[in-house]
């Protein structure tokens, strides 16, 4: 773990990553304390101050209804945070099993497991998600539900193709020589070899999740107002370009700020855990 | 017969699979919507003899395996339903606004292979070094932010400030275009219009660009690693012993075998555009299927929410089809075998 830290903090753009992605967790949790204006994340009308570019007192603007932007981004990193590691805790392991089964198994198994995840995975990942929260009301928890439904065959494809190249190495032999049940082979002998490529890419996932959930929210799929969030303060400014330049290009760099963050991250740990792209 | 015959017909049958369960899916997600569809097509103010009449008519009262195979009858003639937005059968709807979205997606495709692949190789062939660097935080930074925040930055940056591009639509009001394929750029040299074939390219430009930031760095990433991985074969070192220059090296020798694991998720990146296009069709105002999509997803429109997912999933196992195609052409041990090892 120390000796992971070291690698990447010797890398200047890895350890730039970590800085970024320690500093939005940390702005997300104590958001309340920090922003200037914690009462902004709700329906707040303040006229006196709409629609002003960044000043002193409000360094990022006010919204057309004179809500702080700063304050409102730091309170729309807790959603995408909390959406992002929502859908990975689920979307991880459900995609990690159905990829170990049908690696290890195979046969028929793998024939029918591996089809279900190609019928999810010829969809774009976004037309899959608008389609479940076109039916469904569009809100934080169907976000969620949407976003992993089409996230786990990912993982499932991930590790798939990994189990299926462990499982003719000899040490996954010597356990089936020796008896070993196959669940004790699939999750104490191959998945340990699965990690590093799925450490890697749920830091790398968190980002894309954060630009999946905007955009559902740009399309005013997601989160619904007057509750903050990325892509719907993007879409809302949008309206206002050029005038008022600030209510979407703050927005839009605290996304690229947060992705870019899991990026370099993701990267980083690609070498420490020698991962290939 | 030949291989790659042999490759498109395995292709094909799978995508049969694939294409029976993407329905499948489809069939399903349309019925997780909460309530009554025959309620929700008639609105509030329906009487109860006219909800029963539609839910005969939609079947809905049998059981669900019936109903999946009476969807599927319905597709099977190329019939999607009626659109409860525009009033119109599904199928006209799509064939009016697809080829707007395709054409710009198509036109980004053309931009990530051409932008993506030069970067990659640039920053392969001098792995390590400053111009290696500068094309990876470059390529991290356009795959950092979704197209509609690259949509917007270009927007403000090259329509407003510097007034060079459009800000909106396809074409200027001023051409009268008459429709025949429905891809403007087509359209306009049928119509032997060349100022208005140039007035398409140019509206093109800004939402083709910002659909396709993220695939050039994609493509750009993955060209770099894998030709990193090649030029660690014994084979560069005879090329760089044979006094070969770095780069006749670079594209006759490191790039060629690492296009093919490359050309794989270029095409799933090709494809993630057809999603991602809902996002800078909305940002330029582009006439095409996502503004339909997104207009009938508010309005709960079942039949055009399906269709539209279903179009744009077939398109996807097309482009996959064309893909696989590809590496049969391009890969020499299955173009040149006459057993058809794949």
């Amino acid at each position: 773990m120390i000796r992971a830290l070291r690698i990447i903090a010797s890398n200047p753009l890895s350890l730039m990553g970590l800085i970024l992605v320690l500093t939005i967790l940390a702005t997300a949790v104590f958001a309340p304390w920090i922003a200037p204006f914690p009462t902004h994340n709700s329906a707040v009308i303040d006229f006196a101050f709409a629609n002003q570019g960044p000043t002193a007192r409000n360094w990022m603007g006010t919204d057309l209804v004179g809500r702080d932007i700063f304050s409102r981004i730091l309170y729309a990193y807790r959603i995408s945070l909390t959406l992002g590691v929502v859908v990975l805790i689920i979307a991880t392991p459900v995609g990690t099993i159905v990829g170990l089964l049908a690696g290890y198994l195979g046969g028929w198994t793998e024939s029918v497991l591996m089809r279900v995840v190609d019928v999810f995975l010829s969809v774009p990942p976004l037309v899959l998600a608008i389609a479940v929260l076109g039916v469904l009301e569009p809100t934080l928890t169907n976000a969620m539900i949407a976003v992993t439904v089409m996230w786990w065959p990912w993982y499932a494809r991930l590790v798939y193709s990994i189990a299926r190249s462990e499982r003719e190495e000899g040490y996954v032999l010597a356990a089936e020589v020796i008896g070993a049940p196959t669940a004790h082979i699939a999750f104490r002998e191959i998945l340990p070899n699965c990690l590093p490529a799925i450490i890697t890419k749920m830091t790398l996932d968190m980002g894309f999740v954060i630009i999946i959930a905007s955009s559902l929210s740009f399309l005013g799929l997601g989160v619904q107002p007057p509750t903050a969030d990325l892509g719907s303060m993007v879409a809302e400014g949008a309206r206002y370009l050029p005038d008022s330049w600030w209510m979407t290009v703050f927005p839009g760099m605290a996304i690229l700020l947060a992705v870019f963050g899991f990026n370099l991250l993701g990267d980083g740990l690609r070498e420490v855990l020698g991962v290939e792209e | 017969m030949s291989s790659v015959l042999r490759i498109l017909l395995r292709r094909l049958g799978i995508s049969v699979i694939v294409l029976i369960g993407v329905s499948m899916l489809i069939f399903a997600i349309a019925r997780i919507i909460p309530g009554d569809p025959a309620r929700i097509a008639l609105g509030p103010n329906a009487t109860a003899e006219q909800v029963a009449a539609i839910r005969a008519e939609m079947h809905l009262d049998e059981p669900i395996v019936a109903q999946y195979g009476y969807f599927v009858a319905d597709l099977m003639r190329g019939d999607l339903g009626d659109s409860l937005y525009t009033n119109r059968p599904v199928v006209t709807d799509i064939v009016e606004f697809l080829p707007a979205t395709l054409e710009l997606v198509i036109v980004a495709g053309i931009m990530m292979v051409s932008f993506g692949l030069p970067l990659g190789i640039l920053a392969a062939r001098h792995r390590g070094r400053w111009p290696d660097h500068v094309v990876r935080i470059l390529t991290l930074l356009t795959v950092s932010a979704p197209s509609f925040v690259w949509a917007v930055i270009l927007m403000l940056l090259f329509a407003f400030y510097l007034p060079l591009f459009p800000v909106a639509g396809r074409l200027d009001d001023a051409y009268d275009i008459a429709r025949v394929t429905g891809f403007l750029t087509v359209d306009t040299l049928i119509a032997r219009d060349l100022r208005a074939f140039l007035d398409a390219l140019h509206h093109l430009v800004l939402p083709a660009v910002a659909l396709a930031l993220s695939g050039i760095g994609q493509a750009a990433r993955l060209t770099r690693a894998n030709m990193v991985e090649t030029y660690d074969k014994p084979y560069i070192e005879m090329a760089q012993a044979y006094g070969f220059s770095p780069s006749r090296i670079a594209r006759r020798y490191a790039f060629k075998p690492s296009l093919i694991p490359s050309l794989t998720i270029i095409g799933l990146d090709f494809a993630a555009m057809l999603g991602n296009a809902f996002l800078v069709e909305a940002v330029f105002a582009w006439p095409g299927l996502s503004r339909y999509g997104v207009a009938v997803i508010l309005r709960k429109d079942l039949n055009a929410i399906m269709g539209t997912v279903l179009v744009i999933a077939l398109t996807f196992l097309v482009v996959n089809i064309i893909v696989d195609l590809m590496i049969a052409f391009l890969n020499p041990r299955i173009r040149h075998s006459t057993r058809g090892a794949s």
